[in-house]
């Protein structure tokens, strides 16, 4: 029933979004129908120019999560090991973490130009602190019972890691790497209309210029699909690492 | 001497990052990477002359009122939504995809609406803001405890007390999680709106600035931008502890189980 | 004062039918403390919730002072057993128990003398300041007991409400319903599944029967009205009465799963051989064991 409901609400939508521009509440150059929108999306999948953008953009997407992920985690395990790293960076952390990833903006582009290496230092920036942050919480949820066991049985810096601190630590990574893709898709997405880095978002930028407005919704119906995808396939890979978790956690604001 | 300690370990990185950002860069002759002497001092000069209430004030102001505009939205619409379900399983899709689409691409769609005004910037922030806050409240307000609504029914705890006691206080928690998601996105979206399509504001100086090769005073800017960030947080935490002081206090108590 | 007449309940769901409560009626006059027990899943928190007004019956009516219950009634206020779950955690004590009175309108001065009493009465005269959750549990739940008080209720429900604490705290609380059953005079409607508590508390014990639910048996508690947890727990007369409760509890345990309902001890067993396996609806206030029967069980 909820399925049905579901499915009744999205039809619904785009019944309301054929009619509003055709009975002329909103003019159909601002908000054209949904029917030309998606016969537009038709012809646009149909062309060699939107699969290089969109492999683009993913292909930035994917590299900047899997960089910001890696130093994340590696950085998180390392500090949140130290109880003393831990103390010292904790004041950094916490002033540039609110620092927004778009403030870069300019230097980027005045550093590395409308290149792919601009938006990638956006994502970076962004999603690595959302991964640490999570990995620093999970480290110090390490049940100090257990650390003592570990320390009596004399287990090495290694495998305390590999036995103690990882296992605890994965569920919050998981819920970090979670909250990372959504970051890093909208920064992406941020770059490419900015700054002008092949991508989606530069053929947004460019159907504007060029005042191509269904095309223009097309595409933005499209980054919204990925969007839709990326949290559909991030929380099922996260309840499936939280499912043969012993405990559940619960989320750490961000 | 603890506290000695604390303060130490507090300050130890940053001042050191500091120092270091300085003096490697005192002697630089990089065109686009210039001492932090002179970052400094083009600070002063660039952002609390005129453009302060040109472009500073309006831009943060523009920032509130959206802001303000988007928690009164969300919260209203998300305890309505929240409270009816068979109204949540209709439009949970369509807000799911909504607040999906990522919200910078908002910035060319609401040009065509609104142009490249006051009206489109105040838009813009309030339709990327929304979203966080809407989806938040109505988690919160669907996980209102069972208990505590029967005990409202039973002592007859209806109307105005009810939706602020049982309804608001009771969804704040998830409330706030949705109000801190949304600060950042309120950012990112008031400086996207200005750099992408406008003529006047903070990330549109920035940008003039980053195209003028006004190097020094761009790199001013990027300073601003992030003390703005840090300073809005800060301010959030502040008022976060005040409004969920019964809530942190329940955790530490569990913790402590 | 509170009236059950041919209560009914049926859930249905899920492609189940659940038939919750068979048929209940018994009635409690006013000023009284009756207890109701029954084996576990026999429909005792159905029961409370239908009076409570909290729950629509299928069929039959509550009565409360007199008039019909279509919702929560004037004068009734509930105690819940989940104390942590009733109390509203961004509110302090005092504003805890202050809310209900907020809710029915009274003047600032009335309430505060209220809030003031209900909370002298149950021992928290210091806690006024404090969150709920910086208290015990056996704390928590005075509050809870306290904002039923202010509510000046003419009806108290309780159900099962010291079931969540440790038994020190439960011995402390029982002693503090009584003393604030009979300070306050209000009629008591205490569900448990504690049978020596019940009989402690009561001074009468309805028993339920397994699900689909009727009155098993009713049974009048003439233990004095001085009780003390050693004294009267200890007295050869508790042990009788705690006795008949506990065997009937067992007979409709045994109801439920179909087998010989007989008991196999206590003073009831030739009574019960005379009468028959199948439980009996009562209308009366209650049935008192009689003095004749044998004083001692024959066997534990």
């Amino acid at each position: 029933m909820t399925l049905g409901l579901g499915l009744a609400g999205l039809v619904g939508f785009a019944v309301l979004l054929e009619l509003v521009p055709r009975l002329g509440l909103v003019s159909d150059q601002f908000l054209p129908p949904t029917s030309r929108i998606l016969s537009t999306l038709a012809d646009v999948v149909g062309e060699d120019r939107f699969w290089v953008a969109l492999l683009d953009t993913l292909r930035t997407w994917a590299l900047g999560l899997a960089i910001a992920v890696v130093a994340g985690v590696a950085l998180g395990v390392m500090i949140g090991a130290v109880p003393v790293l831990r103390a010292a960076t904790a004041s950094t952390i916490e002033f540039l973490r609110p620092i927004p990833s778009v403030a870069l903006i300019p230097l980027a582009v005045l550093l590395y130009g409308s290149t792919i290496t601009s938006t990638l230092i956006l994502v970076v920036y962004a999603s690595f602190w959302q991964v640490l942050v999570q990995v620093l919480h999970g480290v110090a949820d390490v049940d100090p019972v257990a650390r003592d066991t570990a320390r009596s049985y004399r287990l090495g810096q290694w495998a305390t890691v590999r036995y103690l601190v990882w296992p605890t630590a994965l569920p919050y990574a998981a819920t970090g790497v979670r909250l990372a893709a959504s970051v890093a898709l909208i920064l992406t997405i941020t770059g490419e209309l900015v700054i002008g880095s092949p991508g989606l978002g530069k053929e947004i930028a460019v159907a504007q210029e060029s005042v191509a407005v269904p095309r223009m919704y097309a595409l933005v119906l499209v980054t919204g699909l990925i969007g839709v995808a990326a949290n559909l396939i991030t929380r099922t890979a996260e309840r499936r690492v939280l499912a043969w978790h012993p405990s559940v956690r619960q989320e750490v604001p961000a | 001497m603890i506290a000695l300690n604390r303060i130490f370990l507090l300050l130890a990185l940053p001042v050191a990052l500091f120092a270091g950002w300085w003096f490697a860069s005192a002697g630089s002759t990089d065109f686009y990477v210039p001492p932090l002497a002179t970052i400094l001092a083009a600070f002063d000069d660039t952002w609390f002359g005129p453009r302060l209430t040109t472009d500073v004030l309006p831009s943060m102001g523009r920032l509130g009122l959206g802001y303000a505009l988007a928690l009164l939205a969300g919260v209203a619409l998300g305890v309505a939504i929240g409270l009816r379900r068979a109204l949540r399983a209709l439009l949970e899709p369509v807000l799911e995809f909504l607040r999906a689409v990522p919200p910078p691409v908002l910035v060319p769609i609401l040009m065509l609406f609104a142009g490249i005004g006051n009206g489109m910037k105040v838009l813009v922030i309030v339709s990327g803001c929304v979203w966080p806050v809407l989806l938040n409240t109505v988690e919160g307000v669907r996980a209102i405890d069972g208990v505590l609504a029967d005990t409202c029914r039973s002592y007859r705890i209806g109307g105005r007390l009810r939706m602020w006691h049982l309804v608001l206080r009771s969804a704040s928690p998830q409330i706030v999680t949705g109000a801190r998601q949304a600060l950042s996105v309120g950012i990112i979206l008031m400086v996207i709106s200005e750099m992408f399509a406008a003529n006047s504001g903070l990330g549109f100086s920035i940008v003039q600035f980053q195209r003028g090769f006004q190097i020094p005073e761009m790199w001013s800017g990027v300073l601003l931008l992030g003390l703005l960030g840090v300073v809005l947080s800060l301010l959030f935490r502040i008022v976060e502890h005040r409004v969920l002081a019964w809530y942190h206090g329940i955790r530490a108590v569990e913790r402590q189980r | 004062m509170l009236t059950v007449t041919g209560l009914h309940k049926v859930y249905d769901g899920h492609g189940r039918r659940v038939e919750a409560v068979g048929d209940l009626t018994f009635t409690v006059p006013a000023g009284r403390f009756v207890c109701i027990v029954g084996p576990s899943g026999c429909g005792k928190t159905t029961l409370l919730r239908c009076i409570a007004g909290l729950l629509p019956p299928t069929a039959g009516q509550v009565t409360v002072g007199g008039k019909p219950v279509a919702g929560p009634p004037d004068g009734l206020a509930v105690v819940f057993q989940e104390y942590g779950r009733s109390l509203f955690p961004w509110l302090r004590v005092v504003d805890n128990v202050e809310l209900p009175l907020r809710a029915a309108g009274l003047p600032r001065t009335k309430r505060r003398e209220l809030v003031n009493e209900a909370l002298d009465a149950v021992g928290l005269a210091d806690a006024h300041t404090a969150y709920p959750w910086q208290l015990s549990g056996g704390m928590q739940q005075r509050v809870a007991i306290a904002r039923a008080i202010a509510y000046q209720p003419q009806v108290l429900l309780m159900d099962e409400p010291f079931a969540a604490v440790d038994a020190q705290t439960r011995a402390d609380l029982e002693d503090l319903i009584r003393t604030v059953w009979q300070r306050f005079e209000m009629t008591m409607l205490f569900v448990t599944h504690d049978i020596d508590e019940a009989v402690y508390l009561g001074q009468r014990v309805i028993m339920l029967s397994a699900a689909p639910t009727r009155v098993a048996d009713d049974l009048e508690i003439d233990l004095p009205d001085g009780r003390d947890q050693l004294g009267t727990r200890g007295g050869p007369r508790f042990a009788e009465l705690r006795g008949h409760v506990y065997a009937q509890i067992q007979k409709a345990k045994l109801e439920k799963t179909g087998a010989e309902a007989r008991p196999r001890w206590g003073p009831d067993r030739g009574a019960a051989q005379a009468r028959g396996t199948s439980a009996e609806q009562r209308t009366r206030e209650g049935r008192h064991l009689s003095a004749a029967e044998p004083k001692r069980p024959e066997s534990i």
